[in-house]
């Protein structure tokens, strides 16, 4: 059975048919092409698809697109604005918070739901905020700087 | 992974999703957060036909002052329960113990009515609402059913809710004076899951003598259990540290020969932790009720 959804995507609406059983993870990658958004377990563990539902952060392998027919969705590639890269992803950037680069994008869309949470959070409420999001290179150290450097930037939106 | 293929139904009223259930029994499923659900459907180890999604029904989620209670929507998330003025005023145990679970993502999805329809055994939700002595109200096309949480659970991922029942509601009454609750969790350091979790709630008379304690265990055994043994030895003493932990030593007495054996933990260290856990939550809850 095929079901026609309406989501908008860091701001643009697409309409489509799918299946019940589509998740949203491989609605935002297979359907829109939005390849930003990674699945790394597939076991809602590791947060490499974390993704903003109506400014919530979920983990889109865990959620079927029909459920979010109606939602406001954002993904990594609605983060930068006119060519500039969002607090967040410049501080990523300016602190080199990533190794290989796979969790990045759960890990910026993380970072921007706990700060938009709690704008200037100590260093362990950092480290529990993003421990559902998990950095298989162990490189926390400069992700955590990078998250302190995006709450000191004073440009979060 | 790719779940089986079902058909999806949206009901906008709980009778309506009660109604969905019987005429489909035994293949459908209600989805709230889905944060079980669709992991187990993943695997294959759960195909429903229809998924009911009752995220969206109104007046299912949120939390209401009753004064003499609080009334907790079944599909409220553990974000909104963490966050909530009013849980934290009345009954912090409940905003910590939903603070300990899994991680951010997963709190903004999860609910405190899917936890407990779920029964995972590993669960954080089943074991403080169990300690808390929850009322719950389950509702069919015929009516409610209020549930004493003590008649909750049955066994392994089962409850005593019924194939057309929806869980609407979990009501927490108010705690006696010189009250004090804790929740403490061994967790497993990657998913968080409780290995052994212990909450306590345990009432202090004028006198400086323990004169109500409820203790409940989760991720011990199949299903958390109250720790009975444990809450007759405190019930009528002074609450010194000697008195604490041999009530603690006690806490698996209900769990006998069931506990959990796995690749987290063996049977004997469950056995052990909860002993350890059971000391924490109590020692914590009796410095509360001062």
């Amino acid at each position: 059975m095929s079901y026609l959804v309406t989501v908008r995507v860091n701001g643009v609406e697409h309409t489509a048919h799918i299946e019940a059983r589509l998740l949203l993870v491989n609605f935002l990658r297979d359907v829109l092409d939005l390849t930003g958004t990674h699945v790394g377990c597939d076991t809602s563990s590791c947060g490499a698809c974390t993704v903003l539902v109506n400014g919530q952060a979920v983990k889109s392998c865990t959620v079927f697109a029909v459920q979010a027919n109606g939602a406001d969705v954002t993904t990594v590639e609605g983060l930068a604005k006119d060519g500039k890269f969002h607090p967040v992803q410049q501080a990523f950037w300016d602190e080199h918070g990533l190794q290989c680069g796979f969790c990045t994008p759960g890990m910026i869309m993380t970072t921007v739901a706990l700060l938009k949470k709690n704008p200037s959070p100590t260093e362990s409420e950092i480290r529990s905020g993003i421990r559902g999001t998990l950095c298989r290179c162990t490189g926390y150290n400069n992700i955590v700087k990078a998250v302190q450097a995006a709450a000191a930037s004073g440009r979060m939106p | 992974m790719v779940t089986s293929d079902f058909e999806y139904l949206a009901p906008s009223t709980v009778a309506e999703a009660s109604r969905l259930l019987s005429k489909y029994r035994g293949e459908a499923k209600l989805l709230a957060g889905g944060h079980s659900l669709i992991p187990l459907m993943k695997l294959r180890l759960a195909e429903p036909k229809y998924l009911i999604d009752i995220s969206q029904v109104k007046g299912l989620s949120g939390i209401k002052d009753e004064r003499s209670a609080i009334a907790i929507g079944a599909a409220t998330t553990y974000a909104e329960i963490e966050s909530s003025a009013l849980i934290r005023r009345r009954f912090p145990i409940l905003a910590e113990a939903a603070g300990q679970i899994a991680d951010l993502q997963v709190r903004n999805r999860g609910t405190i009515g899917g936890s407990l329809a779920h029964a995972d055994p590993a669960g954080d939700m089943p074991a403080v609402v169990l300690a808390l002595g929850a009322e719950l109200v389950a509702l069919t096309a015929r009516g409610t059913r209020t549930i004493s949480v003590d008649r909750l659970n049955v066994d392994l991922l089962t409850t005593s809710l019924r194939p057309s029942e929806v869980l609407t509601t979990i009501r927490i009454p108010n705690l006696p004076a010189r009250t004090g609750a804790a929740y403490k969790k061994f967790e497993n350091k990657a998913s968080h899951y409780a290995v052994v979790g212990v909450a306590a709630v345990v009432t202090m008379g004028a006198g400086g003598v323990c004169t109500g304690a409820r203790i409940a265990v989760t991720g011990a055994g199949p299903k958390p259990v109250r720790a009975k043994r444990t809450e007759r030895i405190l019930i009528g003493k002074e609450l010194t540290p000697s008195v604490i932990r041999r009530a603690a030593s006690r806490a698996g007495a209900e769990i006998g020969d069931r506990f959990n054996d796995d690749i987290h933990a063996s049977s004997e260290y469950r056995a052990h932790l909860t002993a350890v856990m059971a000391e924490r939550a109590i020692t914590e809850a009796a410095a509360r009720a001062k």
